[in-house]
């Protein structure tokens, strides 16, 4: 039905329509992954943190017992 | 109000939802991207030109899937904002909130790929009317969910505050809906939803719908991950965030959690009446 990949491209005329449609539709999606991602890692690197401390808060109440 | 009596009400305690969303959100991405895929292919490689606008009218399928999206999130984020202001159920917040970003992002897209469509066969990227300008307000409802959500220093003033506007703002999805019929219109009416059928080739109806529903599992996903972070963020001392964050939240911690939340909610309501 398209006649080789330039023809694909050129979308009948409406290359920069269409590929400008889903060019920044997959950009933003993109982009949504990407920034939730990181703010899950910072999440989980915090109260990461908070659990290290918490257990190494524990292990000096029983160092000092010995 | 007993979580056995009526099951859904296990997952108002986010420690019962976090552990359901982590099982969810891996094969609702993959049946996205599936989706997606075969939208694009079929879209693309099977359907063919449009009579009257040439290939142009590819642009549709996400437009089309885009603006439904942001419709429906909306009355999705009006509900849970609804039961959050009757019940004050925090789960429903966090729900609430962690939808308005992609109901933004979806809604924009709407306007987005609606303009590079318009630009070749209206000859406009803008015209002000009726379904465009309320598509607009839409997005400036997400956004005006956003903003009055964050801007008091008490988060349960900011979301109330915010699922009140959202509840307020649910008059503008059917005026959105319905404004082709109600007024005379520059944009065209539906083609997929008619009493007569939906007029359009089977390709392209095919193509539509597969990226409707690809869309929508998209949606689903990154909504829930998103409302999973919510959740975690908003408990930060609890046990039961700390053992998710390292990915090994025992059933026992969650059980305990989950009875945790029903009592706290419950001394709440006490504290109000």
């Amino acid at each position: 039905m398209w006649d080789g990949i330039g023809d694909f491209l050129a979308m009948g005329g409406y290359a920069g329509y269409v590929w400008g449609s889903y060019g920044v539709t997959a950009a933003v999606l993109l982009l949504e992954g990407v920034l939730l991602g990181r703010r899950r890692r910072r999440a989980h690197a915090l109260l990461q943190r908070r659990t290290r401390r918490a257990a190494a808060g524990s292990q000096s109440k029983g160092g000092n017992e010995r | 109000m007993s979580s056995r009596s009526v099951p859904w009400l296990k997952f108002t305690a986010p420690a019962n939802f976090y552990a359901l969303a982590q099982r969810l959100t891996p094969w609702l991405w993959a049946g996205a991207a599936l989706l997606c895929l075969a939208a694009l292919y079929i879209g693309f490689f099977v359907a063919p030109a449009e009579a009257h606008q040439g290939e142009s009218y590819r642009i549709l399928y996400i437009h089309v899937a885009t603006a439904w999206m942001g419709m429906f999130l909306y009355l999705l984020m009006a509900l849970y904002g609804g039961i959050y202001l009757v019940w004050r159920i925090k789960m429903a917040d966090i729900m609430a909130r962690s939808i308005a970003p992609t109901g933004a992002l979806m809604t924009f897209l709407s306007l987005w790929t609606g303009a590079l469509w318009g630009a070749p066969t209206w000859g406009t990227f803008w015209v002000w009317d009726a379904r465009l300008t309320s598509t607009l307000v839409l997005l400036f409802l997400f956004l005006g969910y956003i903003a009055l959500h964050g801007a008091a220093d008490d988060r349960e003033k900011g979301g109330r505050a915010a699922s009140l506007l959202a509840v307020i703002g649910a008059i503008n999805v059917p005026i959105i809906y319905f404004s082709v019929d109600w007024w005379y219109n520059l944009h065209q009416g539906s083609s997929v939803i008619r009493a007569d059928g939906p007029s359009m080739a089977p390709s392209m109806l095919t193509a539509m719908l597969l990226m409707i529903a690809g869309i929508w599992l998209y949606s689903a996903a990154v909504v829930l991950r998103r409302a999973q972070v919510e959740a975690l963020e908003r408990e930060p001392r609890s046990e039961w965030a700390q053992a998710a964050a390292a990915g090994r939240m025992t059933r026992t911690q969650r059980e305990l959690a989950a009875a945790e939340s029903v009592r706290e909610h419950t001394s709440q309501e006490e504290g109000q009446a």
